[in-house]
Parts: structure tokens; C-alpha cells; sequence
């Protein structure tokens, strides 16, 4: 395909990859250019040693940055991407390894001194941790701050605020409340598959149901209406109170008593 | 603190003491806290604490259209608009593969350049008041006027322009505008600016206050991922403009200046040629513009403008399509780096096929800088500090996100 777009021009491509998948050998995992960009997928823990050697023997002599990206549907749900520039060859690769929550990855501190405070960036974001950092701290969310806001199933608006409380005096941290709901549009049309279902669409297919063993139709109480969780809610709702059990010496309850009658209105005039 | 008494002589065993500069301090250019360590007036340690101005701006372009993202990139390096979202529309445009006209790509470097001027005014104005000299900051920000003037022009806002867009600039210039410009280049620019730095350049204590302050190395410099005027300053003349242009910075003609020794002298004067080279390219820019369109116009991407959206039914489609949906752009990764005024501006953008993107980070120029604060500062007065700061400048906004 042809270069159209005006975006930076980096030295030519050509057989770059071949080379360096050659001479990184069984550390890389997959390899691939895809839109003008090398990307290298590094074993784990071979990380640090495939970085050395992009950077001694290929000269890939600056570190520019350092990203962690959430995929919360692979088994290792993290990826952590390196930026690396030849300010020699005038040519940028990316290097990235995957990782899990518990599973740490190396640091590079040891090859580039700026990888510090990227590293403490990527924990504190995602929660990946860093085997080797010395000094890992959260760097940019608040002290005391609990979580990982920039993985996916952390919500956009948080969980706590804080404001100055005037009868304190002084900062308090409450829990998010909003006025309205936090709206989200997505503009995406129903018609191209947007994969959610518009309220009110009963027509649409009912999202795929867990495959379970199927479990027997029993109807123990009303609440099972069989019609869905929507009807059995309902049903709950209208439910009247259970008929009053028997008293211990085998007689109907006694009647409830008569309601007590309406104020006499007579001095009513 | 308690004083341990020395057994043998008596005396007194001073120890270091512990003070924060910040964060609100009028010479840390912003909201940062540095832990400082001093050994009486030297300093020892710094532990820069940043994030006072984290405000999750990548995890909020994720949950906005590509589009809805741009304004954000404004709101980063608030010193340098234009910059930021240079980085962010020529990301998409890769992962799209557009074409963009050419006279958008020189209207984008035009005003990316005097983006460039509008940042150094800032921060050598500042960085001179930052070590006791008041009237060239008087006179360098009255060249940034100017340039807000212009922005204001062009864009309609004087700060967050959003005017870069996706295919190309939002509005067209009017001519009288780019007239202006010239003028300005010729008149009041030179003679401001040339007369702001005759009081500094040369002068003795300015000189004292910087020549061999916070020396960095070649070596140090490619190590600890400076950019920018920070790896100039250090003799290394690697300039992103130069060496992998985008847009038409191929086209044009200019030079990269180097320092010699690294020091916050070097990286100060830098930027001062910097100045006249970008009223250089600027100058080139208004001579070769070409007439022609502004945005691309492709319809899937670049949406049509009012007026013709009252007469085509096409363009009504197109329009609302773009404005609420937006553009879908394919699945993959790009990093796509600048020359921001304040170094290299980088976007990682990551797209899983849709309208929003799945992931964008952006890579500061001043995470790189201000980490290696500790180092270049040690040894160095707690005056010392200010002058480093201001040499490398940082801007919260960006440096934080």
C-alpha cells in the first residue's frame, strides 16, 4: 500500500525485521510490521537481556517510552510496550512483552536510567509489577490511592472524591456521588453491529446465556414465573404475605382485628 | 531534630536536612514538590513528586471519539497547543494512511512554528525571571501576545485551539492574516525578541547563574531519553524536524542548532536560535503556500463544511455521521513522535477497529526531563535548582496528563 499520510519519516523498514528477529532468536515470541511499525513480542522474562542486546548491538540508544495497554479478555491481560530509537540509524521499533497481575516483569533500570519512573507509571496505572525496580512507587495518582484507574474495569468517574469541607476545615475524601448518571454515548449504529442492545428492542436476540447444565423448570415459589428475571422481579413486587400460619394448639388464627374505624366526624358540621 | 553531640571532639555533627520546594512554589513552573535533601545550601537528593495535576486524560480519550479526544491534547502542554495536537492527528492519519493537501501541511508547520516561538517565549521569559531579571520576561511575553493574537485569528481561541484536525486544519486563514504574519516577522518579532536577549545573553550574572550549571553528558543525555532542546543542548543535533520530517518540514530549510558543553546556558541559547530559525521557516512557508484546500476530502473522515451542508443531502449524511458516530478507524498500533517545542511529543495510539480509541498514551517530554532532575542537580546550590528547572522546561499539564 502506498505512504499517503504525512506523518514522520523514519529510515526504511526493509529486512529490519528479518534481522533482528535473526539476531534475537527464540526471545521473540511473534514479530510484525504492520502501518510502517516493527513490533516485537519478547518473552517475559528474556526482556531485559533482548533490550541489551537491541541497544548494544543494533543501536537502539534511547529508551523514548514506555505504555502498558489492558486486555482484559487474554490470559495475561497486560501488555507493556517500549518505545526504542535509533538516533543512529534514525529508525524506531517497539518492543512489548505481556504480563499478568502476578506475574512480574524485568526491569530495564538497568540499561536506561529513565525506565525508573516509566515503570512506576505502568504500576501505578495497571499493576504490573516490575522485578529489580527499586523504587516502586505510585507516581501520578494521589498518596493513599487504592486500585489501578487505567485498568479497563476501573470506571471512568473513580471511586472516590474529594472536596473542602468548610466545617473541617481542611480536604475530606468521600465516596463519588453524581447528580446524573454519567452518560456514555458510543454513536455506534445498531445496524453495524453495536454489540449491546437497545432499551426497549425486545425483539433482539437475548445476549448468549453461560452454557450450564440446563436446570430442571420448578416452580417453588411464585417468583419463578418461567417468563424471565424481569417477570419473576415483578412478581416478587406484587406478591401478597403468606397466609398467617397456625397458632401451636391446632386452631385457625384468631381474625385480625377490625381496623379501627374512622374518627366519628360528627361534631363535624 | 535532635543533634547527635560528637564523642571525641564535642563539635557539633551537622546533618542533612530535608526541605520541600513546592507545590506551590512560583519557580517550579507549576504544581510539583520536590523532596529536597541539602546539605546546607548543597543539594544532596531530589525526589520530585509529580501527579498533582494527574487528571486521566488517556483513560478519557478512550471513553471519546477520535474527533471529541483532539481538544484534550490542547489542555496538555497549555504552552504549546498546536504541538501536542500535531502529534495526535498525524497518529490517526497514519493508522488511516490519508492524504493530507498540501496547504494544510504548510498551514500546520506554519503555525506549529510559531507555536514554537509562543513556548520558548514563555519559558526563557520565565526561566530569566526565575534567576532575578524581570524586564526581558516583560518583553518576551509581549511577543507571546501576539502569537495568541494570531492562534485567536486563525482558530477563534487564543490558547486551545483545537484547529489541527484528522485530515487536515479545521478553517482556512484569511489572507490579510497570513499578511500579518509576515509583517510581524519582519518588524516586531526581530526587534522584541533581539532586544529581550541583548540584556541576558552576554550578560554577567545571568552568565554566572548558568554557564556549567547541570552539565549532561552525551551519554547522559541518550540514556536518560532527553529530546528536544535537552539533547541539543548536550551537542547531539538530532532534531525530529530534520531527521524523520512530517507534513512539509522536507521542504524546508533551516538549521539545528547544538550546544557545546551542556550546561543550562547552552540549552537557554538553543532555544534562542530556535527562535529565528522557526521565523526562518515561517517565512519559507508564507513565500511557497499553494492554494488549494485545507482538509482532505475524503467524506468518511473529514466532515463537510456548514454551507454545504445546507444544499447536499450527501453532505447533510455525512455531517451527522461524523459529528455523533465519527470515523472509524482499522485496527493496529502506531507511535508517532514530534518535535514539540519542548522535545519529542509522542502519541502511542492503539485502535481496535471502532470510533474510539482503545488505548492512547501520550509520552510527555517533561517524565524524561524532570526524572533526571536528581541527578543533574546534585552537588549544585538550592538556587540552582530554579535555573535547572527553568532550562528544562516542563509544564505540568503535559508532564502529569
Amino acid at each position: 500500500m502506498p505512504v499517503l499520510h504525512s506523518a514522520p519519516k523514519i529510515a526504511s523498514n526493509e529486512g529490519v525485521l528479518d534481522a533482528l528477529v535473526a539476531a534475537l532468536g527464540p526471545k521473540v515470541v511473534s514479530a510484525k510490521e504492520e502501518h510502517g511499525e516493527i513490533v516485537l513480542t519478547i518473552a517475559r522474562d528474556e526482556i531485559e537481556n533482548a533490550l541489551r542486546i537491541l541497544r548494544d548491538d543494533h543501536e537502539y540508544q534511547q529508551m523514548m517510552e514506555m505504555a502498558g495497554v489492558d486486555y482484559p479478555s487474554r490470559p495475561e491481560r497486560f501488555e507493556v510496550v517500549y518505545m526504542l530509537l535509533s538516533v543512529t540509524k534514525n529508525h524506531r521499533i517497539m518492543a512489548k512483552v505481556t504480563a499478568a497481575e502476578h506475574t512480574p516483569v524485568p526491569t530495564i533500570t538497568t540499561l536506561w536510567p529513565n525506565a525508573g519512573w516509566l515503570e512506576r507509571e505502568v504500576f501505578d496505572m495497571y499493576g504490573v509489577i516490575f522485578a529489580g525496580n527499586k523504587d516502586l512507587r505510585r507516581i501520578l495518582t494521589d498518596y493513599g490511592f487504592e486500585g489501578h484507574p487505567f485498568r479497563k474495569d476501573f470506571p471512568l468517574t473513580g471511586y472516590q472524591e474529594l472536596r473542602y469541607s468548610e466545617e473541617d476545615k481542611r480536604v475530606v475524601y468521600e465516596p463519588v456521588s453524581l447528580a446524573q448518571d454519567l452518560r456514555q454515548f458510543d454513536f455506534m449504529s445498531p445496524w453495524e453491529g453495536a454489540d449491546y442492545i437497545l432499551p426497549g428492542d425486545e425483539k433482539a436476540p437475548a445476549p448468549a446465556a453461560p452454557a450450564a447444565a440446563p436446570t430442571p423448570k420448578a416452580t417453588e415459589s411464585k417468583a419463578d414465573t418461567g417468563a424471565g428475571e424481569k417477570a419473576n422481579e415483578k412478581a416478587v413486587e406484587k406478591e401478597s404475605a403468606p397466609a398467617p400460619a397456625k397458632t401451636e394448639d391446632g386452631k385457625a388464627p384468631e381474625a385480625p382485628k377490625e381496623t379501627e374505624s374512622r374518627p366519628d366526624k360528627g361534631d363535624v358540621k | 531534630m535532635l543533634l547527635e553531640q560528637s564523642p571525641t571532639t564535642g563539635d557539633e555533627v551537622i546533618t542533612n536536612y530535608t526541605i520541600n520546594f513546592g507545590p506551590q512554589h512560583p519557580a517550579a513552573h507549576g504544581v510539583l514538590r520536590m523532596v529536597m535533601e541539602l546539605d546546607g545550601e548543597i543539594i544532596e537528593r531530589i525526589d520530585p513528586h509529580v501527579g498533582l495535576l494527574h487528571r486521566g486524560t488517556e483513560k478519557l480519550i478512550e471513553h471519546k471519539t477520535y474527533l471529541q479526544a483532539l481538544p484534550y491534547f490542547d489542555r496538555l502542554d497549555y504552552c504549546s497547543p498546536l504541538g501536542m495536537e500535531h502529534s495526535y492527528v498525524l497518529a490517526i492519519e497514519k493508522l488511516l494512511n490519508l492524504e493530507v493537501p498540501l496547504r494544510a501541511q504548510y498551514l500546520r508547520v506554519l503555525f506549529a512554528e510559531l507555536t514554537r516561538i509562543c513556548n520558548h517565549m514563555m519559558n526563557m521569559g520565565s526561566h530569566i525571571m526565575d534567576i532575578g531579571a524581570m524586564t526581558p520576561n516583560l518583553w518576551l511575553f509581549e511577543i507571546r501576545e501576539d502569537c495568541l493574537n494570531f492562534f485567536e485569528r486563525a482558530s477563534g481561541a487564543r490558547m486551545h485551539s483545537a484547529w489541527f484536525r484528522p485530515g487536515g486544519v479545521h478553517q482556512d486563514v484569511p489572507l490579510k492574516l497570513l499578511t500579518d504574519i509576515a509583517d510581524w516577522l519582519d518588524t516586531r518579532l526581530p526587534e522584541l525578541f533581539e532586544d529581550a536577549l541583548s540584556l541576558v545573553a552576554d550578560n554577567r550574572i545571568f552568565k554566572q547563574r548558568n554557564v556549567d550549571i547541570a552539565t549532561v553528558s552525551k551519554e547522559d543525555a541518550l540514556a536518560w531519553g532527553f529530546s528536544g532542546p535537552m539533547i541539543r543542548g548536550s551537542g547531539i543535533a538530532w532534531d525530529i524536524r530534520k531527521a524523520q520530517p512530517y507534513d512539509v518540514y522536507d521542504r524546508m530549510d533551516f538549521e539545528v542548532p547544538v550546544g557545546t558543553s551542556g550546561d543550562c546556558y547552552d540549552r537557554f541559547m538553543c532555544r534562542a536560535e530556535e527562535v529565528r530559525q522557526s521565523a526562518r521557516i515561517m517565512k519559507q512557508c508564507l513565500r511557497e503556500m499553494p492554494e488549494g484546500p485545507v482538509a482532505s476530502t475524503d467524506r468518511k473522515v473529514v466532515p463537510p463544511k456548514r454551507a454545504e451542508m445546507k444544499s447536499s443531502m450527501e453532505s447533510l449524511i455525512h455531517h451527522f455521521k461524523l459529528y455523533t458516530e465519527g470515523f472509524h478507524v482499522p485496527a493496529g498500533e502506531v507511535y508517532v513522535a514530534t518535535e514539540s517545542p519542548k522535545g519529542e511529543f509522542g502519541v502511542y495510539l492503539v485502535s481496535d477497529g471502532s470510533n474510539k480509541p482503545y488505548r492512547c498514551k501520550i509520552r510527555p517530554t517533561a517524565f524524561s526531563h524532570l526524572q533526571a532532575m536528581d541527578f543533574m542537580s546534585k552537588g549544585h546550590m538550592l538556587p540552582d535548582a530554579t535555573a535547572i528547572l527553568g532550562a528544562m522546561d516542563i509544564v505540568f499539564g503535559e508532564c502529569d496528563r
